[in-house]
């Protein structure tokens, strides 16, 4: 945006007085465009949901960009913050598990996966891509596998992690509905597919009642032995 | 820890062509890197850099790298991590192989950097794949960005039995507990521990390094390395990168010919040798309890682990950003070992009734 400081003469010899403090507007290589990522591990699936808003300051440019993109037949991404960095960032991950299919002949594990985009996001420590990730997927025995990562590339396995715009709403319900923290007296049982669908719908509409970034629809990718299934859930669309 | 000024370095920094920043800037755009990046997931407060004279104007690479000048004394660095897998897949690879590449490869293969082929060896200097933008970068973004608190505790002290290790397992982005389990014990090799404290991502990232580093060495000198020469390495390391904004407050720890090691290496480029340390936020509640059972952890391992964990306990207790659960790990003649792993919860029920 361009500065509209010092509108009429305002040369600082003129002496008029009228000389507005000098706007210096910098160019920001980054912006936020929103969004709500969610994965949750099962005993033998894994769920990758999303958000289909692309929103930036008040406006919203799409109500139909899903943050989850497929990688191969066992791991899905969910990439949220700044959309341009996402496209890069997935394109860089495309290519390089091509190139790890061709070098090894074999696809590349979620596991390792997770492993190669901590080293693609720390190779731009100083300038970093302004991306919220998560990987979803099975590992190599069958079992569901979470990774969460931050913006330069430190990266955790998880049971369960919400990342974006409405993480901060949506970590504590789930800590306390599939972690069972925070809770005494209560039987842990292992969550089952259908509530974990479950869960994640209710948990969507809950971040996009209070969340100005999250909402439109709902995308979940469902990622089991037998491939990714996907289903989308609409929201609120205020 | 009394910050101690580094002396010149032993080694000479490899010389890059210095552009004069004053014409650089002047014929450049004023842009400006003014937009704090993202928050990053962090483990520990440590001081601010003091800004650095601004690094020479770099260009940015993506990918494979075109083949550069060799200058002596290059150094091991992230460029290999990348180049090397990317290497086959440069548009110049076939021709740069070098012609006389020994034939029976691990035989011949001489053991100084000069000898390495060309496309395996780094260029000098920090590599170009970490560059800055093009029109430059601060080491301290303005605006809210990095000047918040981040929060941890790690201890380690030295017994005669060997290191023990004690840290929490909180990190968090600014006042976001991003996560209540984050493991900052790495571990180096069978022998050594690093602990974490700082950006997680560049403890996590560095010490892999090293541990490759020391990987190498083994494998080349037959002999594991040493604590000290892990250290070094890894002060070097990061020396390079001095003032440019990272983040790392680590304690190497582990049994090599001499007894027990234990060095403390942070990015500002300090690397001392001690007895005892305490590093993070929770670092001074955790010396209180540390400093007055030393004496008395030097009998056995279980009064050395249970003295490791009260210290971590009290910072959890005391300070925001520690917190979780308490990990205690010992480093011995035979290797490290995790010794116990409590939740922060349970245990302050038992040492605060």
């Amino acid at each position: 945006m361009l500065s509209t400081a010092g509108c009429g003469l305002s040369l600082p010899e003129a002496g008029y007085g009228l000389e507005a403090p000098v706007q210096h507007h910098r160019f920001s290589p980054y912006t936020f465009n929103g969004g709500t990522v969610l994965a949750i591990a099962g005993e033998d699936f894994c769920i990758v949901a999303s958000d289909t808003r692309l929103s930036e300051g008040y406006s919203i440019h799409s109500r139909d960009s899903p943050k989850c993109y497929k990688l191969t037949e066992r791991t899905v991404i969910g990439c949220t913050g700044f959309h341009g960095d996402c496209l890069t960032l997935t394109k860089i991950i495309e290519a390089r598990l091509k190139m790890y299919k061709h070098s090894n002949n074999k696809t590349m594990t979620t596991g390792a996966i997770a492993a190669m985009l901590s080293t693609i996001l720390y190779s731009r420590r100083f300038f970093p891509y302004y991306v919220y990730n998560i990987i979803g997927g099975l590992d190599e025995e069958g079992k569901g596998a979470v990774y969460s990562f931050d913006p330069v590339g430190s990266y955790e396995r998880d049971n369960f992690k919400a990342g974006g715009s409405a993480s901060a709403m949506l970590q504590p319900l789930l800590d306390n509905q599939i972690g069972f923290k925070n809770m005494q007296n209560v039987e842990h049982v292992p969550l089952t597919l259908e509530k974990a669908l479950q869960l994640v719908k209710d948990v969507f509409i809950s971040a996009a009642e209070r969340d100005v970034y999250t909402g439109d629809a709902l995308k979940i990718c469902i990622v089991t032995k037998d491939g990714i299934k996907e289903q989308t859930i609409q929201l609120r669309k205020d | 820890m009394p910050s101690t000024k580094m002396a010149p370095a032993p080694f000479s920094l490899p010389a890059s062509p210095l552009i004069n920043m004053a014409t650089a800037t002047s014929g450049t755009t004023s842009v400006r890197f003014a937009h704090a990046p993202p928050p990053f997931r962090a483990v520990c407060a440590l001081p601010l850099t003091k800004m650095a004279p601004r690094p020479p104007h770099r260009r940015h690479f993506v990918g494979a790298e075109f083949p550069s000048p060799q200058l002596p004394g290059s150094k091991m660095a992230l460029a290999s991590v990348l180049r090397a897998e990317l290497a086959e897949f440069s548009p110049n690879f076939p021709k740069n192989f070098p012609k006389n590449f020994p034939k029976n490869f691990p035989e011949d293969f001489p053991d100084d950097s000069e000898g390495i082929p060309e496309i395996l060896r780094d260029p000098p200097g920090p590599p170009r794949v970490l560059a800055a933008p093009p029109w430059g970068f601060e080491a301290e973004p303005e605006g809210p960005g990095l000047q918040i608190l981040h929060g941890t505790t790690t201890l380690a002290f030295k017994t005669p039995h060997g290191v023990t290790v004690a840290v929490d397992s909180r990190a968090t982005a600014g006042s976001y507990i991003a996560s209540q389990s984050v493991r900052k014990v790495l571990p180096i090799g069978g022998r050594m521990l690093g602990t974490m404290a700082g950006g997680a991502a560049d403890c996590a990232f560095w010490q892999r390094l090293v541990a490759r580093q020391c990987r190498v060495q083994e494998l080349r000198n037959k002999e594991p390395v040493s604590v000290a020469a892990a250290s070094k390495l890894l002060a070097n390391l990061v020396y390079q990168y001095k003032g440019l904004g990272l983040s790392l407050g680590t304690m190497l720890c582990g049994w090599d010919k001499r007894g027990p090691g234990l060095y403390y290496v942070d990015s500002e480029g300090q690397r001392v040798a001690g007895a005892a340390f305490a590093v993070g936020s929770g670092s001074s509640y955790a010396y209180g309890v540390l400093d007055r059972g030393l004496a008395a952890a030097a009998r056995s391992e279980e009064a050395a682990c249970e003295l490791a964990r009260r210290a971590i306990a009290q910072a959890a207790h005391r300070d925001a950003y520690s917190g979780g659960c308490v990990r205690v790990m010992h480093v011995g003649p035979e290797g490290w070992r995790e010794v116990s792993h409590h939740d922060i919860a349970e245990l302050q029920e038992k040492y605060l009734e």
